[in-house]
């Protein structure tokens, strides 16, 4: 292996999924909030590419794993979008705050 | 090792979904524009053949006695992903009874009487069963995502109404969000065992023999086991993560709700069981020590407590029910976190009872806003005896299972479960579920107030009952008043699945 050790790998990953964490509590625009969910998406998905690479080489658990995340991360972006559009039709607007009809 | 005829037979509920896909496909293109309920007619066929297919293909090739004598390699099918036990089969049966049920109260509904939305409540189906079938992580992440994307457009479903693209987007934001929280768990655990197989890895975590000497084993485990207890709190809307929960019961289409409050929830508890009480995360009879079932324990008192408290000020009937239904998880709570065979039975039972429940009173309330236009005023319902004597009937029958009154089945389940905790000691448990059980009557009983006592001014107008929607009623009527007489035989067979589950 080339001389990188998993940790850093491991750090990179945690580092996104917290910036993706972040980025989901503190943004008010639902388009920004999906981008977020997708980092924390990808912050597993370079989670288990490493740990497939170092711990399990040999059988491709992690690779397909990541395969399938790819795919529901494209499912989701495209639902999360088309909510996103007839929301915005409705009141032409996208910020999270402005959600407000449902409440008691 | 080729897959065999029984593995094939193992995954007929869903290849069964997948045809009845394409027959709406087809169905719906000759459908003439008036006739178009008939497509939720053909949906409930439908569903009801593939619950008898489901039960006929279990007696040929699943274990008929529950009993799971066979070793574990066996009994994993298509290369591990799956389990056919007797406790995936009690999940597919509630799944599919819901499935029918709801296309039979949705078949009346305009904004509903679309191809699109029958295929998406089969496509949710078929995820649930999937997710109570799951015996790997990968299988249940893509089960539990294929039953949630379907979800969120039914909820977002009637782009028309602004409040149903808001409750899509609440649902859709909280849900993404919870499960990018699991998977990082999941993808923790697959670091921590290299394995993504839930019983493999409770066979490493039980047998002690753990040397992983990349990772600080200890902390990281806890956290991957809160990560996804937090995506699994979602889907069963317990408490820390119930807020998507009134806003898109109350935002969806009724019929959307009554699906997503009970086969949505049944499929939730079906993985909780399954990881939690399989020992994947750490061994749950031997010791109560382990941290998360502290945190099992708290999640529960919390979701039933805050739940009823919640409840009891809602003016919207949708939104009582939703937070109803919040405490409602928490009562299945107390009979998972027993971690017995008695517990857990009485958890299935449960959560059987109450499938039937909900979609009766969520029926009632559609068949009131078709004729109204009304469907969350809980002033509206005033006079309803007067109107519709048989739905208020329905209704109260509903509400008196929910709040568990004697000749109804929820009685039965609630003493189940909490008789259950008390023979595990939990007796405190059970206390704390009873007195929330009185709290709970308070607002189911209050509106009874409303259909029986209270008058209105269009008490001699008569609300309108199509064929379908009335069968639907009766069946879940019946199943409740049957069920809280004749228990027996549904309980004992959950109590077969329940032991034969934790082995």
């Amino acid at each position: 292996m080339s001389g990188i050790p998993l940790t850093w790998y491991l750090i990179v990953a945690a580092a996104l999924f917290a910036i993706g964490l972040y980025g989901v509590l503190a943004r008010r625009n639902a388009v920004a909030i999906l981008m977020a969910v997708e980092l924390m998406l990808n912050a597993v998905n370079i989670n288990l590419i490493a740990f497939w690479r170092y711990l399990t080489p040999d059988r491709p658990i992690g690779l397909a794993w990541a395969l399938f995340v790819f795919t529901v991360a494209a499912a989701e972006a495209a639902v999360g979008l088309a909510l996103v559009i007839s929301i915005y039709r409705q009141r032409d607007s996208v910020i999270a705050e402005e959600m407000d009809i449902l409440k008691y | 090792m080729s897959p065999q005829l029984n593995h094939y037979l193992a995954l007929l509920p869903e290849i069964a979904l997948v045809v009845m896909i394409v027959a709406i496909f087809a169905y719906e293109r000759r459908l003439a524009p008036d006739n178009r309920r008939q497509l939720g007619i053909l949906s409930a066929w439908g569903a009801f053949i593939i619950l008898l297919l489901t039960l006929a293909a279990w007696q040929l090739a699943g274990v008929p006695d529950f009993a799971t004598s066979s070793s574990l390699n066996e009994t994993l099918i298509w290369g591990g992903m799956m389990r056919n036990d007797g406790f995936t089969l009690v999940f597919r049966v509630m799944f599919l009874l819901a499935l029918g049920l709801t296309s039979l109260i949705s078949a009346d509904v305009k904004s509903l009487q679309r191809g699109e939305y029958y295929i998406l409540l089969h496509v949710a189906t078929i995820g649930f069963s999937l997710m109570a079938a799951a015996a790997d992580l990968i299988m249940l992440y893509v089960a539990l995502e294929t039953a949630s994307l379907s979800l969120y457009v039914m909820v977002g479903f009637v782009t028309s109404s602004p409040r149903s693209t808001e409750g899509g987007m609440k649902y859709f934001v909280y849900g993404a969000f919870a499960s990018a929280l699991m998977l990082y768990g999941m993808s923790l655990i697959y670091g921590i065992f290299g394995e993504t197989n839930i019983y493999f890895i409770s066979q490493i975590v039980l047998s002690g023999r753990l040397d992983n000497p990349l990772l600080n084993f200890d902390n990281v485990f806890l956290v991957a086991a809160i990560l996804i207890l937090a995506g699994f709190a979602f889907k069963i809307s317990a408490v820390p993560f119930h807020f998507w929960t009134p806003d898109a019961y109350e935002g969806a289409p009724t019929p959307v709700t009554a699906f997503l409050s009970t086969a949505s929830k049944a499929a939730g508890f079906a993985i909780v069981f399954r990881v939690f009480s399989i020992g994947m995360l750490g061994a749950p009879v031997a010791d109560r020590s382990n941290p998360w079932w502290t945190i099992l324990v708290a999640m529960c008192i919390v979701t039933m407590t805050l739940g009823n408290l919640l409840a009891i000020y809602q003016s919207s009937i949708k939104r009582m029910l939703a937070y109803s239904s919040i405490a409602q998880a928490g009562y299945i709570i107390i009979g998972l976190v027993t971690f017995t065979a008695e517990g857990l039975g009485a958890a299935l039972f449960y959560l059987f009872i109450y499938v039937l429940t909900n979609i009766a009173a969520f029926g009632v309330i559609i068949l009131f806003a078709n004729q109204t236009g009304i469907d969350d005023d809980l002033m509206s319902l005033s006079g309803l005896s007067r109107r519709s004597p048989y739905l208020a009937l329905a209704l109260m029958v509903a509400l008196l299972s929910l709040g568990g009154i004697p000749p109804t089945a929820g009685f039965i389940a609630k003493f189940l479960v909490f008789k259950a905790a008390v023979d595990a000691g939990l007796w405190w448990l059970a206390l704390i579920g009873i007195v929330n059980a009185f709290i709970a009557l308070y607002y189911y009983l209050s509106v009874l107030k409303y259909l029986y006592l209270y008058r209105s001014d269009e008490e001699d107008v008569g609300i309108f009952t199509p064929r379908a929607a009335r069968v639907a009623l009766l069946i879940a009527s019946l199943g409740m008043l049957l069920l809280g007489t004749v228990a027996a035989p549904i309980v004992e067979w959950t109590q077969r699945a329940a032991s034969a589950f934790l082995g």
